[in-house]
């Protein structure tokens, strides 16, 4: 019974989804007022009765209910309930559910902080939101219904979550990913809602600046935090694969990063519209590609949902309508847009510009890369696999070289600037970059790497351009340099955080990829072995029993110079539903280097292949991203976004401090 | 409304329906099913060494199962993921034999003295000749092989216990396999 009334919810927020997509859309057509205001109470409706049917598919997980086909999938009276709770989104039925429900959770956050805006405009935004929830709902009715029944015959027991989704990481990890996935729907239907209405001014621009910030804000916790899980619970002490799952969810983000900063030209100077619009359309259409390749099984890859022609079919045809209509739309509409001001050739404007045009690139170089089997495969090329060296190979002179713009972008003025003026300050900013370059290379002393040395020369270069900057607009305040930084715009302070953020994450990056070491060793008990200063001693193994497995733990005491740094104790799991093998890793994280232990196969002689990789400066890849997410939820808190658009229609960008993207 | 115009704003458009045609068409090929050509036809002919002792040359005659043909190398982290489940069968008696596929032959022999050997024999396949002849579309890949060294089914990507049990399990089982 109470699986029908989680079914009926769903049917009811498909019903309320329709409405909302097709009344308000109509209403602001004919100018008929009652007809928009239908918008925010549907989707208020919509969310609640996703987060009803969400609710009851978590109460089926707990309460072991395994005539539910889904939960018979993918639970087990012996999972723990953190995890059952967990599980409700660790398959694709159930994943599709968040996804809505996400979706409409968007949705209502946009109805509830919208009144502020033309009532027009909100109903076209909502509407077109409302059509794309249609979408998503008939999805999961149709296709993927979480609420599917075993009847009468079902399993007296549950076929048990995947090992590798057994994990704290992985029950944040979804939730943030998709939080910031579907997040980029906002800024798509603020840009179809302005073709529509032909309004696409610096106010749009305004509007849609915190959505979108807020939405790359949570993609990038929600990449980070994979990465991280990756890395501790795969026992390669791999971080980033490049599979095909990961470079859907990189993709909307890099696009997304492009959306963000030309937002900043458009509200700031009113030109780039049509790129504008262009990429935020872009952006939605890779999350939704993303969708697509990861659900539809025409990629391989290592945590791909199972393969089905039908819902690969299904989500196709949606994708082209959607992606479809909407670029029929920009052609029809954009090319009347014109720009309202005029920029020379070096002025911020052009800089940001080229920075959007490096981070399509890189895109585009994604998108190949992850495309390139199936293209091959259809036009009968074929059959190739495009591996990390391609990317690896590709990727990384795209961002270095994107680092060179990130660092002199926000020196540079808008509309233009003299070469000649920021002709020493940049030269000034080299010697200095370089040197420390060098000078942190030669303190970690494992050898000259002409990559390392480029890579960590843009960090401080950015770094220092940001700081600089920074001190530059806060020096010359009459009440001190500290009364300056709070009279700086909070959108200033959050992108010099960002910024700082990338030159982070990119130090750790080139450092690790460089630097660390593997040793697979054959260990018995009292075995040891060195990398660099650290002592590694096996003190052998034990077996212990887990909730839902059995396991050998071995010990591996690390010490430094004679003292102890942490003892390790890496596991090898037998889950015993699905009869998987499952490695646990062991990690001491530090600041500067992670020591990783992981246990491989036992050997016949009693000994064991252990695995032990050093990984210099391993945490500051993810906490790089942390520090930009916190940057761009400063940003997006700048008490602009939430001026009334009665009080102030026209730019508000003179009157800021700052003036910042 | 310039034509000039509307013919570049027209272009994301059109790279967009370019796109959406050739997924249209690779729904129908699951890359996972992949209808191999070789499907029911002899291994191809091939004369490799083996991966222990590069003297020893093996071909297409010592391809006469039972058996299946595991595909995989040292640069592919998903071959690291399936290993245990290939020793788990090797263990139940499942003769594997073993591909090494454009790999690197130290760090290939280091890699199974380290994680176990499951394999009866590896065939060194260091150009990927013999992996280009059977159409291998990355590793790993698994092909059943039965005792007339025909190619019975083709398996791409890992070896779960899940998938040993519902599709491989009941081919092998078919083509004569112990147990």
């Amino acid at each position: 019974m109470i699986p029908e009334i989680g079914n009926f919810a769903i049917v009811m927020a498909m019903v309320l989804a329709l409405v909302q997509a097709v009344v308000p859309l109509a209403g602001a057509t004919l100018g008929n007022a009652r007809w928009m205001a239908v918008a925010r109470p549907g989707a208020y409706g919509q969310f609640g009765f996703l987060l009803l049917a969400f609710v009851i598919l978590a109460y089926c997980f707990v309460s072991n209910d395994f005539t539910v086909a889904y939960v018979a999938n993918n639970s087990n009276t012996l999972l723990p309930v953190w995890y059952k709770i967990s599980a409700v989104w660790g398959g694709h039925e159930g994943s599709l559910l968040l996804w809505a429900l996400v979706l409409a959770g968007w949705t209502a956050a946009v109805a509830l902080w919208s009144q502020h805006l033309p009532r027009l405009v909100a109903s076209r935004v909502l509407g077109v939101m409302g059509i794309i929830s249609v979408g998503f709902n008939a999805f999961l009715l149709f296709t993927s219904n979480p609420f599917d029944r075993l009847l009468p015959d079902f399993p007296p027991d549950g076929g048990d979550l995947n090992p590798l989704l057994q994990d704290p990481g992985l029950i944040v990890h979804p939730p943030m990913l998709y939080m910031g996935y579907v997040g980029f729907s906002v800024a798509f239907a603020f840009a179809i809602a302005g073709l529509l209405g032909g309004r696409l001014d610096s106010a749009w621009a305004r509007w849609s600046r915190p959505w979108t910030t807020v939405a790359w804000c949570f993609l990038t916790l929600g990449i980070a935090l994979g990465s991280w899980w990756a890395y501790y619970e795969l026992g390669w002490g791999g971080w980033w694969f490049w599979d095909p799952v990961e470079n859907a969810s990189f993709m909307p983000w890099l696009a997304g990063t492009a959306l963000m900063h030309s937002l900043a030209v458009t509200e700031k100077r009113g030109v780039f519209k049509a790129w504008t619009v262009l990429l935020a359309i872009l952006t939605f259409s890779l999350s939704l590609l993303g969708t697509f390749l990861v659900r539809s099984g025409v990629l391989t890859s290592v945590h791909a949902f199972a393969a089905d022609p039908t819902r690969g079919f299904f989500i196709l045809v949606f994708l082209l309508l959607v992606v479809g209509s909407s670029l029929l739309l920009f052609a029809l509409r954009a090319q009347s847009l014109n720009s309202e001001s005029q920029y020379d050739l070096f002025s911020r404007e052009v800089l940001l510009l080229a920075n959007n045009i490096i981070l399509i690139c890189a895109t585009g170089v994604v998108l190949v890369g992850t495309l390139s089997p199936i293209l091959f495969d259809v036009l009968e090329l074929g059959k190739i696999s495009v591996g990390e060296p391609f990317f690896n190979t590709t990727f990384a002179p795209v961002t270095l070289v994107l680092m060179v713009f990130t660092g002199i972008g926000p020196l540079v003025n808008w509309k233009r600037h003299q070469f000649g003026l920021l002709k020493s300050t940049l030269l000034q900013a080299l010697v200095i970059s370089a040197a420390t370059a060098a000078i942190c290379l030669w303190l970690f002393d494992a050898g000259w790497n002409w990559m390392v040395f480029i890579s960590l020369l843009l960090c401080v270069w950015v770094v220092w351009h940001a700081l600089f900057d920074l001190w530059k607009k806060v020096r010359t305040a009459k009440a001190g340099p500290l009364a300056g930084l709070r009279r700086l715009s909070l959108s200033y302070r959050g992108m010099v955080i960002a910024h700082i953020g990338l030159a982070v994450t990119v130090a750790g990056v080139a450092m690790t990829a460089n630097f660390d070491v593997e040793r697979d060793v054959r260990m018995s008990a009292g075995d040891e072995v060195n990398i660099g200063p650290y002592h590694f001693q096996f003190r052998g193994v034990e077996q212990v029993l887990g909730p839902n497995y059995e396991a050998t733990r071995g010990t591996v005491a690390v010490s430094k110079n004679g003292a102890p740094v942490a003892v390790l104790t890496p596991e090898k799991r037998h889950y015993h539903v699905r009869r998987d093998m499952m490695t646990e890793a062991s990690i001491d994280a530090g600041f500067t280097r992670d020591l990783y232990v992981a246990l491989g196969e036992p050997l016949n002689d009693g000994s064991w292949a252990v695995r032990i990789y050093f990984k210099p400066y391993m945490r500051w890849v993810w906490g790089g991203g942390v520090i930009m997410a916190l940057g761009g939820f400063v940003a997006m808190s700048d008490r602009r976004y939430r001026i009334k658009v009665k009080q102030k229609i026209t730019r508000t960008a003179g009157q800021l401090a700052g003036g910042s993207p | 409304m310039k034509p000039g115009k509307l013919l570049l704003f027209s272009l994301p458009l059109a790279v967009f329906l370019g796109l959406g045609y050739f997924f249209l068409q690779a729904l129908d090929s699951d890359p996972s099913l992949l209808p191999s050509t070789r499907i029911d036809d002899q291994v191809p002919g091939f004369q490799l060494p083996t991966l222990a002792d590069a003297g020893r040359m093996v071909s297409e005659a010592e391809l006469r199962g039972p058996l299946l043909l595991n595909v995989w190398a040292t640069w592919c982290p998903s071959c690291q993921l399936e290993h245990p489940v290939l020793l788990e069968l090797a263990k139940n008696g499942v003769p594997i034999v073993g591909l090494n596929y454009k790999d690197v032959r130290p760090a290939a022999l280091k890699y199974l003295e380290i994680h176990g050997d499951p394999f009866q024999f590896n065939i060194y396949d260091e150009q990927g000749d013999l992996g280009l002849d059977l159409g291998v579309y990355g590793a790993p890949e698994t092909y059943l092989i039965d005792d007339q060294g025909v190619i019975r089914y083709r398996h791409v990507g890992v070896v779960t216990p899940q998938n040993w049990r519902e599709q491989l399990y009941p081919i092998w089982q078919s083509m004569g396999g112990k147990p």
